[in-house]
């Protein structure tokens, strides 16, 4: 790492987290001011775009090659009070919460109070949200049954294709010039929504190339107060760059990075879709103008990484925006979900893995930063040498990059009907949600408390934690005879929960496409300009609908000990069960004992407690998959937590598996912490008994200690686990090399681990600003020891 | 046929190539003082107190080192992780507790694993009758072979046993060409005396069939086992072995041999 990008990473490291009123009051002005019949609302939504990008404040810090900061300074987040409008105590928690806090100043605090909270209150997206779902929907939402994504963030996840890396604001005008010139008001009985649509997109990409502009003249000025002739030089030759791009394609290494930076900027200042906005396959989409250049002299290796590490810090420098509520429970974190993939194949199959896919490595061993995440693609086409140098990176005990199984990616997006070639030009995102880059909106809406149902299901409908009907009634089950009918219950409130979410789901999704249109997101997503439709009403070429599955692990446990200890061994009564749960097992700990030590545990490569994720995947995967959304797109499962699984766990009392109420439940697809204990083999087994290939994604987190990456020979052998993995479908797994003794030594002195990164569930973050609670449970995560 | 054995691991990576599965087998012949697997001694099952914490509170189960098993019921569990051994060039170790105090068992295993394609590795203290190591010679693709002190004298006194016959062994296994990774125990001023270290550095210059040589420095691990077995532990045993004397020995044998790992 140079000086510059030494002084750039420390800059980013230790700017301070605040909130920004910028974005919210030009938001604010425009709506105060805009006469609401005049334009459509997809043509307001690109005014008001227009009108934050040309009048927000240029930004460009010092020493810098890649220029464009979403807020005022780096780490200053902006609000998006059109979606969720943060109260004056929302405010103060954010600001004081010893996680994930940013700072609201005075002034702050005055614009809100004064005019965007005036402004807004009982106008957002959230209210019209909350206000449109039924008593069912609000009663399951409250209870913890499932959480809803949109209720504060604008549909994301979505990743930038190979084109945008192709093609200037220029030429995407061009397109959606001539669509608009094929419109047939006389046959199309849609051509005016249409026309709205791309005027739309038409404003959002000139308004694109304007702040482009703006920062042209900005650096223009710089250059000419600055007295270091070399950055003098720097300055003027970052402002012609400024003049090409994005309006016109990217023709240098350099100029694609700046390229997409304002794209990036642009997608994540329209709305707030902080999940996942990413470049997508990085090594791919930037190795012709690497090649061409190194091959003409123009670029050297070294300088090309001093690119690559200023467009990283970028990253670090855009944290995502505050959430509140549930939704902060669900996904506290900084981090914005960056996942920037290398590695892989390309469009006809072959192996994707060329020099830059090594630097990207590089880069990401010396830059340790939560943002951007990453991830390598690894597929059978893929070397060795490859995949043994991100095993050596992720050795370093950071959390990154973690791994994905590219041919089974291939698979899934196959299997939901995309073409050979779109699915080649896929990858994962966010935390590891398999998506088509470039063509297809795939959004998340919500996590699923598979647990919190069964506890309804053990209680005839009724949630214990209110003594609500929060479900139906499906029997008491101290009348069950058997597993059997158990189970049968189990799957009714599934059904009964999977409908209601899906059900809500349909009418937010109606709420985003009628009111938060997404114009520029439309111009880079394939197939909107050509359809004249919207990113948020289907205009992707495909459109997919995620529930995320929560808490595998612990769900199969728990119906692995009711079938075990209830109906197998008889070890206990079905009523003792329910009467030791709902003491918390308070005068129960001798059976306590028994459920935690003596009972079959996912993780360990046993059939009789593995069946049941069997079972509770094809039930889950049989309530969702398939069903059609009201904009056009396919509802589909992935099983990932983020940081849900705490949140889900605090909401879940005491369980069959002898977890206590309110405990952490499992992550991801992982075993349950702690229950493993026949090692990662068996681990990873159980984890490719459920059929990946059938979902958009799942977790599998593992915990080594270092010793495990110690010498070249340790690392072929983990190689070998990962291919295994891969091998049998597996989608993806994280290793988290961290010993739990200095795990716990940074809990209790946590000034001295300031810079310690774990990895969480499909991110990393900094050990600081993760949850006592989630501290905890990664510390008691199995470490698979080394001996 | 069956045996006893104590454990089963899945994912060892210290034990000869690729991925592998260890199967601990009850019983052995040497009392080595420093021993890491003291359950593994006695010939048969033996019972103890497992004690289980469950939120700060002990809960005591009776439980029992050792199992007696038959070859069958080990071959599945052997054969859950085949796919890692294909992957990784991997295959199954046999150890102990000493894998030849049960030679009937030991070869009916052998057999098994030779017919299912599974690449073998018998861990020995190489401390058993010739002519059984002969009949598990040519059903075994790797041995991983112990030598502890190169004095029969001290060997006696350290372990219990003379090292003569552990010595005849080696060169029978050798003279068989047979691939041998040695595994060096290294233990404070037993066997990590300069006088022992060069001794048996001159008895595997003899043996060209040595690919390899491990340093295994004595662990700390041991203690709470031996607590458990109401055993006394050995002198010096909580700490950790010093980490700069073994890189120090491997240095001294790298002079001669091309491998030397520390920890296997």
């Amino acid at each position: 790492m140079n000086n510059r990008i030494k002084k750039l990473r420390k800059a980013s490291i230790e700017a301070p987290y605040k909130l920004s009123a910028e974005r919210a009051l030009l938001v604010t002005s425009f709506y105060s001011e805009e006469d609401p019949d005049k334009n459509s609302i997809p043509v307001q939504r690109a005014l008001c775009f227009r009108h934050i990008i040309l009048n927000k404040s240029i930004c460009i810090n010092p020493g810098e090659l890649i220029a464009g900061e979403r807020g005022p300074a780096p780490k200053a987040a902006p609000t998006y009070p059109e979606i969720c409008l943060h109260s004056l105590d929302d405010l103060d928690i954010i600001s004081s919460r010893k996680k994930v806090a940013f700072e609201a100043d005075e002034e702050f605090r005055r614009v809100y109070k004064d005019i965007v909270i005036p402004f807004w209150k009982g106008r957002t997206q959230r209210d019209k949200i909350f206000g449109n779902m039924s008593s069912r929907w609000l009663e399951a939402y409250r209870a913890g049954v499932f959480t809803e994504f949109q209720e504060q963030r604008a549909p994301g996840h979505t990743v930038a294709g190979k084109n945008v890396f192709l093609k200037g604001m220029r030429d995407y005008r061009e397109e959606i010039h001539e669509a608009l010139s094929r419109l047939d008001f006389n046959n199309d009985p849609v051509a005016f929504e249409k026309r709205e649509e791309l005027k739309a997109m038409d404003i959002a990409a000139y308004s694109l190339m304007d702040f482009a502009s703006r920062y042209a003249v900005e650096l223009e000025k710089l250059a000419e107060k600055e007295r270091d002739p070399e950055r003098a030089k720097e300055l003027k030759d970052m402002a012609l760059i400024c003049r090409r791009v994005p309006a016109g394609a990217p023709s240098t290494f350099h100029e694609a990075l700046q390229h997409y930076w304002f794209i990036h900027l642009g997608v994540i200042t329209e709305l707030n879709p902080w999940d996942s906005f990413n470049p997508g396959r990085l090594d791919r989409h930037l190795y012709p103008f690497y090649r061409k250049e190194i091959d003409s002299g123009t670029l050297t290796r070294e300088r090309a990484k001093e690119l690559l590490q200023s467009f990283w810090i970028k990253f670090n420098n855009h944290p995502s925006p505050p959430k509140t509520g549930v939704t902060a429970q669900e996904s506290n974190t900084y981090s914005d979900f960056t996942l920037i993939n290398a590695g892989g194949v390309n469009e006809d199959g072959s192996d994707a893995v060329n020099e830059l896919s090594y630097l990207i490595l590089d880069v990401i061993e010396e830059m340790r930063l939560i943002q951007p995440g990453t991830m390598v693609q690894i597929s059978k086409k893929n070397p060795d040498t490859f995949v043994k140098r991100a095993l050596e990176v992720v050795k370093t005990g950071f959390g990154q990059p973690s791994l994905f199984n590219t041919d089974a990616i291939i698979q899934q997006l196959l299997s939901q009907g995309k073409s050979i070639t779109d699915a080649r030009n896929g990858g994962a995102s966010g935390c590891v949600e398999t998506g088509a880059f470039g063509t297809e909106a795939y959004i998340l809406t919500g996590y699923f408390n598979l647990n919190k149902i069964l506890e309804i299901t053990l209680n005839n409908g009724t949630d214990p934690a209110t003594g609500k009907k929060t479900g139906i009634k499906t029997g008491d089950p101290s009348s069950f005879k058997s597993f059997h009918e158990l189970y049968e219950a189990f799957e009714k409130q599934l059904e009964y929960f999977a409908s209601i979410k899906t059900e809500g789901n349909n009418i937010i999704e109606k709420l985003y496409s009628l009111n938060m249109p997404a114009p520029l997101l439309s111009v880079i997503t394939e197939d909107c300009i050509r359809k004249g439709r919207d990113y948020n009403s289907g205009g992707a070429r495909y459109n997919t609908r995620y529930i995320q599955g929560v808490g595998l692990g612990s769900i199969t446990d728990n119906l692995a000990s009711i079938c075990f200890n209830v109906f197998d061994e008889r070890s206990v009564t079905m009523k003792v069960m329910l009467k030791a749960l709902k003491a918390n097992f308070k005068r129960h700990e001798e059976l306590r004992h028994n459920l935690v030590y003596q009972t079959p545990k996912w993780g360990n490569n046993d059939d009789y407690a593995d069946r049941f994720a069997v079972m509770v995947f094809n039930s889950f995967y049989n309530a969702v998959n398939g069903k059609l959304s009201s904009c056009g797109g396919t509802f589909r499962i992935n099983l990932l937590p983020t940081t849900c699984h705490v949140y889900f766990g605090s909401v879940t009392g005491a369980m069959p598996d002898g977890r206590l109420s309110g405990q952490p439940l499992s992550e991801g697809i992982s075993p349950v912490q702690g229950a493993d204990t026949k090692g990662p083999t068996a681990v990873i087994m159980s984890a490719a008994k459920i059929d990946h290939i059938k979902t958009g994604g799942t977790l599998l987190n593992q915990k080594f200690s270092p010793s495990f990456f110690s010498g070249s020979e340790s690392i072929d052998k983990m190689v070998s686990l990962v291919r295994t993995y891969f091998r049998l479908d597996g989608h993806h797994v994280q290793f988290n090399v961290t010993d739990a003794k200095t795990l716990r030594d940074a809990k209790k002195n946590p000034e001295k681990y300031r810079d310690l990164i774990v990895r969480v569930a499909g991110y990393s973050d900094y050990f600081n600003d993760l949850g006592e609670t989630l501290q905890d449970e990664i510390i008691r995560r199995t470490e698979h020891s080394g001996l | 046929m069956k045996g006893v054995i104590f454990d089963i691991k899945h994912f060892s990576v210290h034990d000869g190539p690729g991925i592998r599965t260890t199967v601990f087998f009850k019983g052995c012949p040497l009392r080595c003082i420093w021993c890491h697997n003291p359950e593994g001694q006695l010939l048969e099952p033996e019972n103890f107190t497992r004690v289980n914490m469950l939120e700060g509170t002990e809960f005591k189960v009776d439980s029992q080192a050792g199992n007696i098993v038959t070859a069958g019921d080990v071959m599945q569990e052997i054969e859950k992780d085949r796919v890692f051994y294909e992957e990784s060039g991997g295959g199954v170790t046999f150890s102990g507790g000493e894998p030849f105090a049960r030679p009937v068992f030991l070869f009916s295993l052998l057999e098994k694993c030779n017919e299912a394609g599974i690449h073998t590795a018998i861990d020995t203290c190489g401390y058993a009758g010739a002519g059984e190591i002969k009949t598990a010679i040519p059903l075994t693709n790797l041995f991983l072979f112990d030598l502890k002190l190169a004095n029969k004298d001290e060997h006696e006194k350290y372990t219990g046993v003379s090292n003569k016959r552990i010595l005849e062994n080696l060169k029978i296994i050798s003279s068989e060409g047979k691939e041998i990774f040695i595994r060096i125990p290294l233990v404070e001023d037993i066997t990590d005396t300069e006088k022992n270290l060069t001794g048996l550095r001159e008895i595997m210059l003899e043996h060209p069939g040595i690919t390899r040589i491990d340093l295994l420095p004595r662990h700390n691990i041991a203690v709470s086992k031996y607590k458990r077995f109401g055993k006394k532990v050995y002198r010096g045993g909580e700490k950790p072995y010093n980490r700069e004397k073994s890189e120090r020995i491997r240095d001294f044998f790298l002079e001669k041999f091309p491998v030397v790992t520390i920890g296997g």
